[in-house]
């Protein structure tokens, strides 16, 4: 039976984990760390989820413990934000190469300086190219479904996953969540163990050594792997949608139809931007919104599908990338599109950075400056909000 | 979709009683949201935070700027810059104070109800603390029904365990105090 | 002498995450081209201490059916490290090739 409580985006990632019935979590508690593992702790001291929990020193030695364990074919999981995916860093591209199926909740905010514990997308757009499945998830409920489903997709495609939820706007807000059982979550995440793992039995050696001769294959099998990963989350989402009710595409559109301007984003303001949406659009404005649920392996061929016919898009970057020749997801959207016979014009803007509230002002603002650009063509990044 | 905005101070319970009123809005079937404009934590520091409840799926994810209902966990901060902006005409403010309605109406020029209770003092009889939360939602329950008084301490039982009694005689005896002032401006 | 060629394997033929999933590769591993000098022991002034076997990072020093310590000069790249290490002097480095 579906149970429908008011939890936040933490809480509800600490529940989806408890009913993969992971193994082993291992996490660094101090600030930027959140609640998530704070209630994870509290179901393992109970007794309700029966997991090794490792309190480590750094977040570097956490996802350092959870390759280890994943090695040995253990269900694993870490969460972090900020500092403490950057300090990650080079684990992270370990994790992905040698093939580790880890799932990691990042509640996103800024990194310092000046410090800030706030919401923005710095944190993961750094890590990019680690090799890992980014998620983004816009809600509680979606926080929920998507660690669950990352389970899946890290055990079947043996990568990691990153489920990016914003910090505060989703992390920390409460609000309606429907749980199912736990027992049908562990129907449709069986734990069954890996082939190919290291253990006591069989002699297996693991981070050898790749000298030139053999490092770009080694590397090209993680790339293979992730683009191999497209169909392979989508029938995942089929699966659970079948069992749950629920579907997640890899974007997520609204009102683009008639649309000649577009709004293209990631996480928790894609509620804010389909509410302005609405109001202009009864003011006879023909605009809407995309929203990318899977960053990484990035949705080329949706995104191109979604905009045939839209005159002009505006990426809204939540994040920055000084002295490039425009802000991460402008880069990739830009790139998306290049070589459409008719592509649209693409205006940049960036947002919301170090939780700065992106007011209703501000989506009329950029809707106003995107159609604008259909017209007359795109200007320079819009830093929107920026005082002088 | 009503909309509210809680004033406090850090340990008063500001975030508290706004996924509380959040969390009963949630289990009597509605939409809500509850959230909360974090400063650096500090005991004693101005903190702001939102409640949204709807019948219908909420969307929007801004900090709220025109509220319905202004919460006011302690009257000091009356007097600090802000805290009456933006209430929606004829709009309804929660006060925990000693004093009049009347005294206060300078600070929220547009409010249609002036509802006022001494939060303070019920918090140190009942709890021993002062931490004034759920005697304001005691209050705000009276003067809105947003909630029901039943589900509002059925999910204060399951939030406080063994201090969940306390606070209930709180919220109750916050429910019988709460004076209201209807000041004539229309919503 | 083995002449040491490998196939070099595709990106789809290496285990997953570049792992070893066989034991004891490294016997597939002919070093003896390394080599300038080789050790010789002397069974004489040998007390079968058992330092020479520790110390060969190659594990290039094996012991026989006897009870000997003998060199499997396949492994064998020439550091020097037993002579050094060998207390009653039995082993000497001699040159290849004499």
């Amino acid at each position: 039976m579906v149970r429908r409580i008011g939890i936040s985006g933490n809480y509800a990632v600490a529940y989806a984990v408890k009913m993969a019935d992971v193994d082993m979590i291992a996490a660094y508690p101090i600030t930027p760390q959140t609640t998530i593992v704070e209630k994870l702790s509290e179901f393992v001291a109970n007794g309700e989820l029966d997991a090794s929990y490792m309190n480590v020193e750094s977040e570097h030695s956490a996802i350092s413990a959870c390759v280890g364990a994943s090695l040995t074919g253990a269900r694993v999981f870490t969460a972090t934000s900020s500092q403490g995916l950057a300090l990650m860093h080079e684990i992270l591209f370990m994790a992905s190469a040698l093939r580790t199926p880890i799932v990691m909740a990042n509640v996103n905010r800024a990194l310092s300086a000046p410090l800030n514990i706030w919401n923005d997308h710095s944190d993961a757009m750094a890590q990019r190219d680690a090799g890992w499945i980014q998620l983004w998830v816009r809600s509680a409920q979606e926080a929920f479904d998507a660690t669950v489903e990352s389970f899946k997709i890290a055990e079947e495609t043996r990568l990691p996953v990153m489920v990016n939820m914003d910090g505060f706007i989703v992390s920390h807000m409460y609000e309606p969540v429907e749980l199912p059982d736990e027992e049908e979550i562990r129907k449709f995440i069986p734990s069954r163990p890996l082939e190919n793992r290291v253990s006591t039995k069989r002699a297996h050696a693991v981070g050898v050594v790749g000298p030139p001769e053999y490092y770009y294959e080694m590397k090209y099998q993680a790339i293979d792997a992730i683009e191999e990963s497209r169909p392979k989350i989508k029938e995942i989402d089929n699966d659970f949608n079948s069992r749950f009710g629920k579907s997640y595409s890899e974007i997520d559109t609204y009102g683009i139809e008639e649309a000649d301007a577009a709004l293209i984003l990631m996480g928790s303001i894609f509620g804010s931007a389909k509410e302005v949406a609405n109001a202009l659009r009864r003011d006879g404005k023909n605009v809407g919104v995309i929203s990318l649920r899977v960053f990484r392996p990035f949705p080329v061929q949706e995104l191109r599908r979604a905009i045939e016919g839209i005159r002009a898009v505006g990426v809204v970057d939540r994040a920055t990338s000084p002295g490039g020749s425009g802000n991460p997801l402008y880069n990739e959207v830009a790139t998306a599109l290049y070589d459409m016979p008719e592509r649209p014009v693409i205006q940049g803007f960036v947002a919301g950075l170090g939780g700065r509230d992106i007011r209703e002002d501000d989506f009329r603002l950029m809707y106003d400056a995107t159609q604008k650009a259909a017209r007359e063509g795109a200007g320079r990044c819009i830093y929107v909000g920026l005082r002088e | 979709m009503l909309e509210i905005r809680w004033h406090g101070r850090g340990g008063q319970g500001a975030v508290t009683a706004a996924e509380i009123l959040a969390t009963s809005a949630i289990k009597e079937g509605k939409y809500a949201q509850a959230f909360a404009a974090f400063g650096p934590e500090r005991r004693g520091a101005p903190v702001q935070a939102f409640t949204r409840i709807s019948d219908k799926e909420i969307l929007t994810r801004c900090q709220i700027y025109e509220p319905d209902i202004i919460v006011v966990l302690d009257k000091n901060l009356c007097t600090m810059e802000g805290v009456g902006d933006g209430l929606k005409d004829g709009g309804a403010v929660v006060l925990n104070t000693d004093g009049k309605a009347e005294d206060y109406l300078y600070v929220f020029k547009k409010a249609g109800k002036v509802a006022t209770v001494d939060a303070t003092e019920i918090a140190l009889k009942e709890l021993g603390t002062p931490i004034t939360n759920t005697a304001i939602l005691g209050a705000l329950v009276r003067v809105t029904g947003i909630v029901s008084l039943e589900t509002l301490e059925e999910i204060i039982k399951q939030r406080f365990r063994q201090h969940a009694e306390k606070n209930i005689s709180a919220v109750r005896r916050a429910f019988q105090e709460t004076a209201l002032l209807e000041t004539g401006e229309r919503r | 002498m083995k002449c040491v060629k490998t196939t070099l394997k595709g990106w789809r033929e290496i285990p997953e995450g570049g792992a070893i999933t066989e034991p004891g590769s490294s016997v597939n591993f002919d070093v003896t081209a390394w080599r300038t000098s080789s050790p010789v022991i002397d069974q004489e002034k040998c007390t079968k201490c058992g330092m020479c076997f520790l110390y060969c990072p190659d594990s290039a020093i094996e012991i026989d059916e006897t009870g000997n310590y003998r060199v499997n000069i396949s492994y064998c790249k020439g550091c020097g490290i037993c002579a050094k290490g060998c207390a009653p002097k039995a082993i000497t480095m001699v040159k290849e090739g004499h």
